[in-house]
């Protein structure tokens, strides 16, 4: 490979990091919110609601029921909206986002709903409101799950920020496609591909090893 | 301190309306530790959890401290809740944080400072025993240290109520034993009123001062524990004080069987029980001197209720059919608590 091809392979990168990371923060800040009303909300939790349970419900799961590829385009005008362009990384990170929170929120709920009934009880028994609940029970009860749950919604980033290339977004799915597919440069695609093994490797362990850090279930 | 009046709980399902706690009327007094005992099913969960209204009651009123926690909105019984402490069977402790943070969990809840908090906390852990394990995670604990902290967790607010869900039901008869001392201490200590469900007769016998039976979804025996313990009235509370207190005939001696008429050269089967300070030896001696019989001790144990001694003594009676008929309308002209069990050759 060139010395053109490695600072192409970098820049890809980067560009990959920057998108999956950037939509990964966004959609938890959304997706873990969202997880703790679809959880709370459930018939014998703390805070029962049919109404805006199912409503949640139905919104994530048509979110997560359309195709990304589909989803992406769909949204075009909304991504437009928010940052001035349909086109390049910036942008790909809107649909990237409103694909991954419904994801996160439905690990997060099923995070929460890991925690034994009694704890909350226990909680409620000595007069603590929802939100005490939610915030020093429900919460880190389940952070080591979340992470875990979180680790797996940015690997799937991974690949879906590779399709986002496909529309210009840049990233090394894009490089692949580009160089690697359409121009059948081997070696790039190769490089490519060991890169996104590497990260999803990283990533992976890293998760793997900071839940293992918070699950106070298990200590040796 | 707690009074339920009239207090009923009934799930609605499409399989249709179970009735888990029918109208209850139920008072405990201050200071005191009140057992209730039942099966699996019978609703004693549900009555526990009205108290504290985790359980709301679908009629009735639950009086606490003079309070009505029936009528009052969330924050208010939020509030309420903070004087009503409650420890669990499987204790329910947060397993992310360490023992000291369990224990100032209730504290930060009510907005405590810090510093207000590490005071009430470290007393605590000094009570259950458990000061050197401030740092350490559930998960590191033994079952018995783990419901110690459940306790310090549930006194933190300084609660007037300790309610018991199965608290020792979990654990070892050796570790049942401590955690029942030490809640005997607290009671003592503090004057703190204790509520205690159960399935075991055991720990009612061990520190309870009064005993409510519940079955299906009634109380259906209710009184001072030695009273229920000696003179059960329903099958229900006698299958429970059987459970710890069954006469044992030894094989031996009823290897020809136990008859329930007098035969030439019977001898009677009688359990003898006593409570407190009655007197056993007078009446067997004079019982013997009277009626011309002898009488042999089979087996005798000497136990106590919560602080009551109490003794049994199963005791054979030889003699000719006068002789014994006499005996027994002796022994029970003299206000003794006897069972008959039955003539064996």
């Amino acid at each position: 490979m060139s010395p053109d091809m490695i600072d192409l392979l970098i820049k890809s990168f980067l560009e990959t990091c920057y998108m999956v990371l950037v939509s990964v923060g966004i959609a938890t800040l959304i997706g873990i919110p969202l997880g703790v009303i679809l959880t709370i909300t459930r018939k014998d939790h703390i805070l029962p609601n049919a109404f805006v349970r199912n409503v949640l419900g139905a919104i994530v799961n048509a979110t997560r029921s359309t195709p990304f590829i589909i989803l992406m385009v769909a949204i075009i005008p909304i991504t437009r909206m928010i940052v001035g362009s349909s086109i390049g990384t910036t942008a790909a990170i809107v649909p990237l986002t409103i694909s991954a929170a419904p994801f996160i929120a439905r690990i997060i709920e099923s995070s929460l709903l890991e925690i034994d009934k009694g704890i909350i009880e226990a909680a409620q028994s000595m007069g603590a409101s929802p939100m005490q609940i939610i915030r020093k029970v429900l919460l880190p009860e389940s952070l080591h799950s979340i992470v875990l749950g979180i680790t797996l919604a940015t690997i799937s980033l991974i690949g879906a920020s590779a399709m986002a290339g496909a529309l210009g977004g840049g990233g090394l799915g894009d490089l692949a496609i580009r160089y690697g597919y359409q121009r059948f440069q081997m070696d790039v695609m190769l490089a490519t591909v060991v890169v996104l093994i590497v990260m999803v490797q990283g990533i992976q362990t890293l998760g793997n090893y900071v839940s293992r850090k918070l699950n106070k279930n298990k200590i040796s | 301190m707690i009074k339920l009046v009239n207090v009923e709980k009934t799930y609605v399902s499409k399989a249709g309306n179970i009735a888990a706690l029918k109208k209850t009327n139920l008072e405990i007094k201050e200071g005191e530790i009140f057992g209730i005992i039942g099966l699996s099913g019978a609703g004693k969960s549900t009555l526990i959890r009205c108290i504290n209204m985790l359980e709301v009651p679908t009629g009735g009123q639950v009086f606490v401290d003079g309070q009505e926690l029936t009528a009052m909105s969330e924050g208010e019984l939020r509030k309420a809740r903070q004087s009503i402490g409650m420890i669990f069977q499987h204790f329910n402790l947060l397993s992310s944080r360490t023992v000291y943070d369990n224990v100032a969990f209730p504290l930060e809840i009510q907005g405590l400072s810090k510093e207000a908090i590490r005071e009430r906390v470290m007393p605590l852990l000094e009570l259950v025993q458990l000061e050197t394990r401030a740092d350490y995670y559930p998960s590191q604990l033994s079952g018995g240290q783990k419901q110690r902290v459940g306790i310090a967790r549930a006194l933190a607010s300084n609660p007037k109520v300790l309610l018991s869900d199965e608290a020792t039901s979990a654990l070892d008869p050796q570790t049942t034993k401590s955690i029942l001392q030490l809640l005997r201490d607290i009671n003592k200590r503090m004057n703190i009123t204790i509520v205690m469900i159960t399935h075991q007769m055991e720990v009612v016998k061990e520190i309870c001062d009064r005993v409510a039976v519940i079955e299906g979804g009634h109380i259906i025996e209710e009184g001072p524990m030695a009273k229920v313990f000696t003179e059960p009235q329903q099958p229900t509370t006698r299958e429970f004080v059987k459970t710890v207190n069954e006469v044992h005939v030894p094989d031996l001696i009823a290897s020809g069987g136990i008859k329930d008429t007098y035969f030439d050269g019977a001898r009677l089967i009688v359990n003898l029980t006593f409570l407190g300070n009655s007197a056993g030896d007078p009446l067997v001696s004079s019982m013997i001197k009277k009626y011309n019989v002898d009488v042999n001790i089979i087996s005798g144990k000497v136990d106590s209720l919560k602080d009551t001694p109490y003794g049994t003594l199963l005791i054979e009676i030889l003699g000719d059919r006068e002789g014994i008929a006499q005996s027994l309308q002796y022994m029970k002209d003299a206000d003794i608590r006897l069972e008959v069990i039955g003539y064996v050759s």
